[in-house]
């Protein structure tokens, strides 16, 4: 059927809707919801690692594969280091950013290296928004309880505490270097509602928050002056004789050489796994999010956490082809966006958490009650011109300028007609291990931003990632700087991968994955 | 299903793919009509590393020029955003060698009077409009640089909140003027010197620092899972 003929029952129900209220589950119906639906409950897509520091822990097959498998680097490698720095930098993302500042900030000699441009991440299109507790009626405590019920109380609460205390002083960091946050007309910062929050706790730079935040840290990266390395991919980290980490090899992508990099502590920040597309999920990833830092912290004999759950996130666009897996902020259903399907009907609260929102959609999609494309997808409505019809004519295109222009570019004018959404591979819930330092149980490794583990739990509210990057960005800048003046440069070995090999032989292990990935393999190998 | 054959979006383009014929950097390929710019280069056996970052159109890593079949106007576009069409041609824009000012943002002065000597050539556009329709994210960016220059530093930090930095704007610049670079220096001043510090917020940080919320944090670590999960 046409597009547009299906789209009537969205218009057709929009008032009746309007006057209805949909209780959340209850705790025991959430569970339920999930362990029926969720993809992190689908067994065959899951395998034990067969060694290393999470031996026989499950993940997903495909991450399974890359933790497995062996490094690129041939033990003859120079290791004559290139560049010797106080705070190695891996990754140029938020958490990167904030990490490479902040130590450079505390007298530190920085390097940031990065296998794509400074800010090409996942931060930058980050749009919701970034929670932190800055309301009166509102507090860092109410922040950690909503974080702890939405993480399914996995959370670190140790982790979890120093995220909610330390982000109202980020917040004024930002807005410091200029980041310009949406305001009320008295002049103090304004405050939306996220997914599974009690208060409205959400800053906002329109729908552009991540883009906005990230535009001022990089420019203020390259204002201080650090040091630079774009387009080089890590490849392996270096350890010392006691086993700390010393440095890092990284493989231009220009010339295809290889550059080390001896450094006192090494920071990675390297992001999400989204382009590794598990269980077959379009993503809204950007192109790097192949989850090299944890292959090379895995075979350092860093412990990973929570690493067999992911957040998909509920809203990822299935129509037009071109959009499919982008993201449609859940700012939509923050200011009131319905989810509909195919009758009509509304199934969910739409402030649920992600992990129930997303579950109750497959469901639905489950049940035929979806709406399918001829390329094989489903999806249910999220009814967007109701914010008009709510808000006042002018809302979607005033608050949502980004997701406007993105649909506009395919002819689709999302105020007027609503579009079709399933969820989407969004975010590693877990990663490496971490303290409050932002430290793994490696010495002088630590891992800031999505690639670490154990803050979000099992679910990552909405606006708690742009804060978690932030909040150990800074952490982990800080320690390693402070460490610095202390410290001689250890030695670089590549003994942690002698070790990671000889167990890998011991497990019989020859798959003949080479990690990390780098870059997803989207060309097309035939004509 | 009954439901089935009802409850499906018409997608012929889908079904049966047609192929067009595009030119990429000047060499002929046929792709599949509709796919989009980024995706025609993987379709074409082509390796991306330059040219593709967050496939979202927020990082302005794939800003590509291209011209529609017969059409002489060259225009621009970001590669993850938009679909080829029969004989289109492209090319990913190779990076620019603008120059950027170093500053330090909080230590300005008279950021107003700075941008003169942190963009000299700010003040010397001559009007020819080229950035503004070179711009994927259609802001008006020559009205930009004219209030920039005029001290509206307001206007333009809400007028360039949807630039991506993906830099069209400036190898069109006849008077070398890079638009987004003196945008974003304008919004940053905007928002470290000109914008209302926040009151809640200097209150909240000073609560966290004296403690206010210590005895509920007491009460709240020692929660077992249950009691926390019924809390407040």
């Amino acid at each position: 059927m046409d597009i547009h003929a299906l789209q009537q029952i969205v218009h057709k129900t929009r008032d009746a809707r309007r006057k209805q209220t949909i209780p959340k589950f209850s705790p025991a119906d959430r569970d339920t919801l999930i362990k029926k639906y969720h993809p992190d409950f689908r067994e065959s897509a899951y395998r034990p690692i067969r060694f290393g520091p999470n031996e026989g822990d499950k993940t997903v097959v495909e991450l399974a594969a890359l933790l497995e498998g062996d490094s690129p680097i041939h033990d003859d490698v120079d290791l004559t280091p290139q560049y010797q720095t106080d705070v190695l930098v891996i990754g140029g993302g938020g958490a990167g950013c904030a990490a490479a500042l902040h130590a450079h900030g505390a007298g530190a000699k920085v390097v940031l290296a990065t296998k794509l441009r400074l800010g090409d991440s996942n931060s930058v299109m980050a749009q919701g928004g970034m929670q932190i507790s800055v309301s009166p009626e509102d507090s860092p405590v109410t922040h950690f309880i909503d974080t702890l019920k939405g993480g399914h109380m996995q959370n670190d609460h140790a982790l979890l505490k120093v995220m909610v205390e330390d982000g109202p002083s980020i917040a004024k960091w930002l807005i410091d270097l200029g980041v310009l946050f949406d305001r009320q007309a008295d002049g103090n910062l304004h405050v939306k509602k996220g997914g599974g929050s009690s208060k409205p706790r959400l800053l906002t730079c329109s729908d552009y928050t991540g883009l906005e935040i990230m535009r001022v840290l990089k420019d203020e990266v390259i204002n201080q002056q650090i040091q630079l390395l774009e387009f080089c991919a890590a490849i392996e980290l270096l350890s010392d004789d006691n086993g700390a980490c010393t440095g890092a090899i990284f493989k231009d992508l220009d010339n295809h050489r290889y550059v080390v990099a001896a450094a006192k502590s090494v920071i990675l920040a390297t992001g999400g796994i989204g382009r590794l597309h598990i269980q077959g999920f379009p993503t809204s990833n950007h192109y790097g999010a192949t989850g090299d830092g944890l292959c090379l912290a895995y075979r350092m004999g860093a412990k990973l956490a929570h690493i067999d759950t992911f957040q998909y996130h509920p809203s990822g666009a299935v129509y037009p082809e071109q959009l499919i897996g982008a993201l449609v902020t859940e700012g939509i259903r923050s200011e009131g966006g319905h989810l509909v399907n195919a009758k009509g009907e509304r199934f969910v609260n739409e402030l649920d958490t992600r992990d129930v929102v997303s579950s109750s959609i497959i469901r639905e999609c489950e049940e035929s009650r979806g709406i399918r494309t001829m390329s094989g997808r489903v999806g249910v409505w999220l009814d967007t011109p109701l914010l008009d019809a709510e808000h006042g004519a002018g809302t979607v295109e005033k608050h949502f300028p980004a997701m406007v222009m993105q649909f506009e570019r395919f002819g689709i004018d999302i105020s007027k007609d609503p579009v079709l959404i399933y969820p989407t591979l969004h975010y590693q819930n877990g990663g490496v291990k971490i303290d409050t330092d932002s430290e793994t149980n490696v010495k002088n490794l630590f891992v800031a931003g999505e690639a670490s583990g154990g803050l979000h739990g099992r679910n990552r509210l909405m606006g708690n990632s742009l804060l978690d990057l932030m909040v150990f960005g800074k952490r982990s800048g800080l320690t390693a700087a402070s460490r610095t003046g202390s410290m001689t440069q250890g030695k670089l070995t590549l003994r942690h991968l002698q070790q990671f090999r000889s167990e890998a032989q011991r497990h019989g292990h020859a798959s003949g994955v080479i990690s990390p990935m780098i870059l997803p393999a989207y060309t097309r190998k035939v004509g | 299903m009954a439901q089935e054959d009802t409850n499906v979006i018409d997608q012929p383009e889908v079904l049966k793919p047609r192929l067009v014929t595009i030119e990429i950097s000047g060499k002929k390929y046929e792709v599949p009509e509709g796919i989009t710019v980024i995706k025609a280069l993987w379709y074409t056996g082509q390796e991306v590393v330059r040219g593709a970052g967050c496939l979202g159109g927020f990082c302005g890593a794939c800003a590509t020029y291209y011209r529609t079949k017969d059409d002489p106007k060259v225009r621009t576009c970001l590669a993850c955003q938009t679909a080829v069409q029969d004989g289109m041609s492209f090319t990913i824009m190779p990076p620019f060698p603008a120059r950027k000012a170093l500053y330090d943002i909080q230590k300005l002065q008279d950021p107003k009077q700075d941008l003169f000597n942190l963009y000299p050539e700010a003040p010397l556009c001559r009007n020819c409009n080229a950035c503004t329709e070179a711009c994927p994210q259609k802001i008006d960016v020559r009205e930009g640089v004219w209030k920039a220059v005029f001290g509206d530093f307001k206007s333009v930090s809400e007028m360039f909140m949807d630039c991506v930095m993906c830099g069209m704007c400036t190898p069109v610049c006849i008077a070398d003027i890079a638009p987004n670079l003196v945008a974003l220096y304008v919004s940053r001043a905007q928002g470290a010197h000109f914008t209302e510090k926040p009151l809640g917020l200097e209150t909240r940080i000073k609560e966290i620092q004296d403690g206010r919320f210590d005895d509920e944090w007491k009460k709240v670590l020692n929660m077992n899972d249950k009691e926390l999960a019924s809390y407040p």
